[in-house]
């Protein structure tokens, strides 16, 4: 476990702020407790500072997880965002795109969202804005990528793809032994 | 932030197929479908009888209300009451009398049952029980029939054995009955058969035959119990509020959905997680900002559940020694919502030395599992006496560690709880019996859990410390839960040692015994090591040793 270093965190931040914007700053700068980000065998972690001092009494082996998990790098230095992520970013994303109840299963089997499943989406959503899905009762449910900005997407058919699929929760039970 | 709402107006059909005919949820039905005690066969048998019986001056009572005169408005109100007191009256008489009529019946249904049987039926000698398990064991209704038999006869062994046969005789053909009907070796059946009396017993056994019903506990870092019992109910799941006892659980009763894959399910609202779950963490009862530890905590559903109780405040400690099994744990952390969790992999043996200073630990130990049977049936036959040793070892061992990690000088805590899915003995109580032995530090506190049996003080021989009755058991017969065990400890201040003047002491008339040899002993050097192995001792038994002497 240790903090990332600059390129690290910038490859990170780049990342988040692709869904949450300016509002990166609250999970640096948090009311309640000071948060930090370790890095932990190629993972990400959020964590509070309390906990984490804790942690360093686990060994580097035996230690599995603390925090949140946000997401790994690669091997090449490229910086995965995890669905482990998705609560802290459903509180700050900036983009929404809300499914409806028929839609909600074929997005949690990894598909992507389709115009015919779309209930509403934010306002002046550009073209490729990271976004996160939420069920019509507002149950965050992953996050992705627009394909069209929103003004472009009335024009489209029903079956034309509007989000493309990065991670879901269904995620939970289909790749836990890769997730963790 | 402005959301534009795009094709709306085609939104009400395309929920609806999902949303179903809205159906009444209830919270305060009754749960006897399913719900209740499981009763075995043999029990209703003799009890439904007398049910039929009709009570001799029921009669009497119905024509009350034909003399009396007229109703008028003057009296009506009297008159009512005067029914209403004779109604309880006739009521209360009539439920005397069924107990009554039960009584009698039960023994005069029995009397009858006796003569019937005892022309066919009688208890194999031993050279019979031989030939009939060299024929390849008896058919599955005289074993049934002789179960019965022999259930009747150990109810009211003076009355009803047979002359000249043992009451160890009778007990030991009921226990290779029922090893032999439930399938059980007869080592773990006799080992059951010993924890209940005779009917129970059998009771026990057939309540692990049935599964218990499937349980969720409502995630309250994510939603509430009622909005999350509406949202599956909409999905097509049949639930109700599993008891009095926790304000999370929802017991399910049937669904059309798999309720391990519905979108509430992976969007953490809730744990799949059997009732007796609940109980060790209820007894537990983590307060907020409190460091936790779990010690074997996979798949998560108790540790998630401190996790949810702190508020995601303090901070939770789950550990598991097998590394493939903080997979889904870690997952299951994540699901949940809990951001306050350090997963960790590591023998619970070795906790105090990684960290200690928590203010509540739950051990959750590895166990048999002969309380969770019907689930998983494999425990009947792969049990041996050697398991039970190497796993009440293990248990030991990790008691005392779990205490030596709890902090006595915490504020809010100081607390342990122990708990095993197991019903025996040598699991639980003598491993309770065993931690206040080593740790006279530790004391049993209540658990705080409103129903429950209480634990054994005394077992076959066996004395216990009288403060285990605080302790509390569940069985499956009982409780419909899983068979389970709670205890809970207080860990106190580690006492100064009262036998300070004592040890120097006996040192002293040591070292005067040992000065008139010439060998070249000196006692003085030796007294460093004595004096450090001492200490070590008084550690180990949870006494503080004294201070270094200066030198």
């Amino acid at each position: 476990m240790r903090p990332l270093t600059e390129e690290e965190s910038k490859a990170v931040f780049t990342k988040l702020a692709n869904y949450i914007g300016k509002n990166l700053v609250h999970l640096i700068d948090r009311p309640d407790e000071t948060y930090c980000f370790r890095l932990h065998k190629d993972r990400v972690f959020y964590v509070s500072e309390s906990s984490m001092r804790l942690a360093i009494s686990v060994a580097r082996p035996n230690l599995i997880s603390l925090g949140t998990c946000f997401g790994k790098f690669s091997k090449s230095g490229k910086f995965k965002l995890h669905i482990t992520a998705l609560d802290h970013m459903a509180q700050y994303a900036k983009f929404k795109v809300w499914i409806k109840p028929n839609g909600e299963m074929p997005f949690l089997y990894g598909n992507h969202v389709l115009k015919a499943h779309l209930g509403r989406i934010t306002e002046d959503t550009p073209e490729h804005q990271g976004v996160v899905v939420y069920s019509m009762n507002d149950v965050p449910l992953g996050f992705g990528v627009t394909a069209r900005a929103t003004i472009d997407t009335r024009k489209l058919d029903p079956t034309s793809i509007i989000v493309f699929h990065q991670a879901d929760v269904g995620e939970y039970l289909r790749d836990e032994d890769t997730l963790f | 932030m402005v959301q534009g709402d795009l094709d709306s107006d085609d939104e009400p059909e395309d929920d609806e197929p999902l949303r179903g005919a809205p159906q009444e949820f209830d919270f305060d039905s009754d749960e006897d479908d399913g719900a209740g005690p499981i009763l075995s066969t043999a029990r209703i048998s003799k009890q439904a009888r007398p049910a039929t019986i009709v009570p001799s001056n029921s009669d009497e009572d119905s024509s009350d209300s034909d003399e009396g005169g007229k109703i008028t408005m003057a009296n009506i109100e009297a008159r009512s009451r005067a029914l209403d007191e004779a109604a309880a009256a006739g009521a209360e008489i009539d439920a005397q009398e069924l107990r009554q009529a039960a009584l009698e019946a039960s023994d005069d249904d029995i009397d009858m049952e006796e003569e019937d049987i005892d022309g066919e039926l009688r208890l194999p000698t031993v050279t019979e029980r031989e030939e009939e398990k060299n024929k390849g064991g008896p058919d599955v209704h005289t074993v049934q029939q002789r179960m019965k038999h022999c259930v009747r006869v150990l109810g009211n062994f003076k009355k009803r054995a047979e002359k000249g046969r043992l009451r160890h005789e009778y007990t030991e053909q009921l226990i290779s009955d029922i090893a032999s009907y439930y399938g059980y070796n007869e080592f773990l059946a006799e080992k059951l058969f010993q924890l209940f009396s005779v009917a129970e017993a059998i009771e026990f056994f057939e309540a692990n035959e049935v599964p218990r019903p499937v349980t969720i506990r409502t995630n309250t870092l994510r939603t509430r119990r009622r909005d999350l019992a509406q949202a599956l109910i909409n999905r097509g799941v049949n639930l109700e509020p599993i008891g009095k006892w926790t304000n999370v659980g929802l017991q399910i009763f049937e669904s059309s959905v798999p309720v391990g894959a519905t979108p509430e399910y992976l969007a953490g609202h809730y744990m799949l997680q059997a009732a007796s779950s609940f109980l060790p963490v209820i007894a537990l009862s983590p307060q907020p900002n409190e460091r936790v530890l779990d010690m074997a905590s996979a798949p998560g559903g108790k540790a998630t559940h401190i996790a949810a109780l702190l508020q995601n405040t303090g901070v939770v400690f789950a550990n598991d020694a097998n590394k493939a099994r903080t997979k889904s744990l870690t997952a299951n952390v994540h699901r949940l919502g809990c951001k306050n969790v350090v997963v960790c992999s590591y023998d619970g043996r070795e906790f105090p030395k990684v960290m200690g200073g928590f203010d509540r630990v739950l051990l959750d130990a590895p166990c048999s599992g002969t309380g969770v049977i019907s689930k998983d049936s494999s425990v009947k036959v792969n049990k041996s006496e050697r398991d039970f040793t190497l796993l009440s070892h293990l248990q030991k061992q990790l008691i005392l560690c779990a205490i030596d990690s709890v902090s006595p000088e915490s504020k809010t805590g100081g607390y342990l709880v122990y708990s095993t899915c197991s019903v025996t003995v040598d699991e639980n109580e003598a491993v309770v019996d065993y931690a206040l032995r080593k740790r006279p530090n530790v004391t049993l506190v209540d658990t705080g859990l409103p129903f429950g049996r209480e634990g054994f003080t005394k077992y076959r021989g066996k004395v216990f410390n009288p403060s285990i009755g605080l302790t509390r058991r569940f069985y499956p017969h009982a409780h419909n839960m899983d068979g389970f065990f709670v205890a809970k400890f207080k860990i106190g201040k580690r006492s100064k040692s009262k036998t300070i003047s004592e040890v120097n002491d006996v040192q002293m008339t040591v070292a005067s015994a040992e000065s008139g040899d010439e060998i070249g002993f000196d006692p003085n050097e030796d007294k460093v090591y004595i004096e450090k192995a001492k200490r070590r001792q008084m550690k180990a038994k949870g006494l503080r040793p004294p201070p270094r002497e200066k030198e």
